[in-house]
């Protein structure tokens, strides 16, 4: 694949793994460095809501939590309708190393496609149901005007 | 019934993204697929009212995003062909677009600052 699936990123951080776990997690911190403001239900199937000034919002759903080493979220994939089910799932790695922490974040999921067949058929079932639905509207309306 | 060109095994994303994207190329073919988009189904010559194009290139056009895909053709009534946008690929494409979209410089370089300063690379 020319394109990536996922997406890689490896920071060392001089701070121990407690203080960066405390930015990934809290409201405070997400609210500072993420967006510009955070709400944390912290816990698995939990809900981190980011504002950002802009009027940009996100919501992720907590997957993984293991203090203070992984936490891992999902979201929704950027650009696609907001009723697009896909999701990509961010994970964060802390490792402990002397002096501070090694920080990995992997965010995958970006291959996912039409996949199943199923998938592909209500799609385009979907498509079709409109074009069918509006013109028995305009037939409707027709008849009956 | 007018289904897709039924492929016997999954289309290649990269081939789906490669047509979207040369498609999206050219001014022309971006205008007739945006016209779709908003308009819904049109005929060669409803196109040709809309855009300023002749009807013969926009045909020509129409052929080449028919045969990659992009627009399906229907019979519509009095044997006009309808060209309807079809939308399947273009999420495909927005797949590959969403990862380049997807800016983690920006907010793993605010976690940093918002951490404090950290010592130069050992």
């Amino acid at each position: 694949m020319a394109f990536p699936d996922r997406i890689e990123r490896t920071l060392n951080l001089a701070h121990p793994p407690e203080r960066v776990w405390a930015a990934l997690t809290t409201a405070e911190g997400l609210g500072t460095w993420f967006g510009n403001r955070a709400e944390v239900d912290l816990r698995v199937g939990g809900q981190v809501k980011l504002a950002w000034d802009s009027g940009d919002q996100a919501t992720l759903t907590i997957e993984r939590l293991e203090p203070p080493r992984v936490f891992a979220y999902s979201w929704r994939i950027y650009g696609l309708p907001a009723d697009d089910p896909r999701r990509t799932q961010v994970e964060f790695t802390l490792q402990p190393t002397g002096s501070g922490t090694t920080l990995t974040m992997v965010e995958t999921g970006f291959a996912q496609l039409l996949d199943s067949p199923d998938h592909e058929v209500a799609f385009k079932g979907n498509t079709t149901g409109w074009t069918n639905e509006l013109g028995e509207l305009v037939a409707y309306l027709d008849g009956h005007a | 019934m007018n289904w897709l060109p039924t492929s016997t095994d999954t289309p290649d994303p990269e081939a789906v993204a490669q047509e979207v994207f040369a498609a999206l190329a050219d001014p022309t073919r971006r205008g007739i697929l945006a016209a779709l988009a908003a308009g819904g189904p049109a005929t060669a010559t409803d196109l040709a009212a809309q855009l300023p194009i002749t009807r013969q290139a926009i045909a020509k056009h129409l052929a080449l995003l028919t045969e990659a895909g992009l627009v399906l053709a229907e019979p519509g009534e009095r044997r006009r062909v309808r060209y309807r946008l079809e939308s399947a690929p273009m999420k495909v494409a927005q797949q590959f677009l969403a990862a380049l979209a997807r800016d983690w410089d920006g907010p793993l370089a605010a976690l940093q600052q918002h951490l404090g300063p950290t010592p130069a690379e050992k």
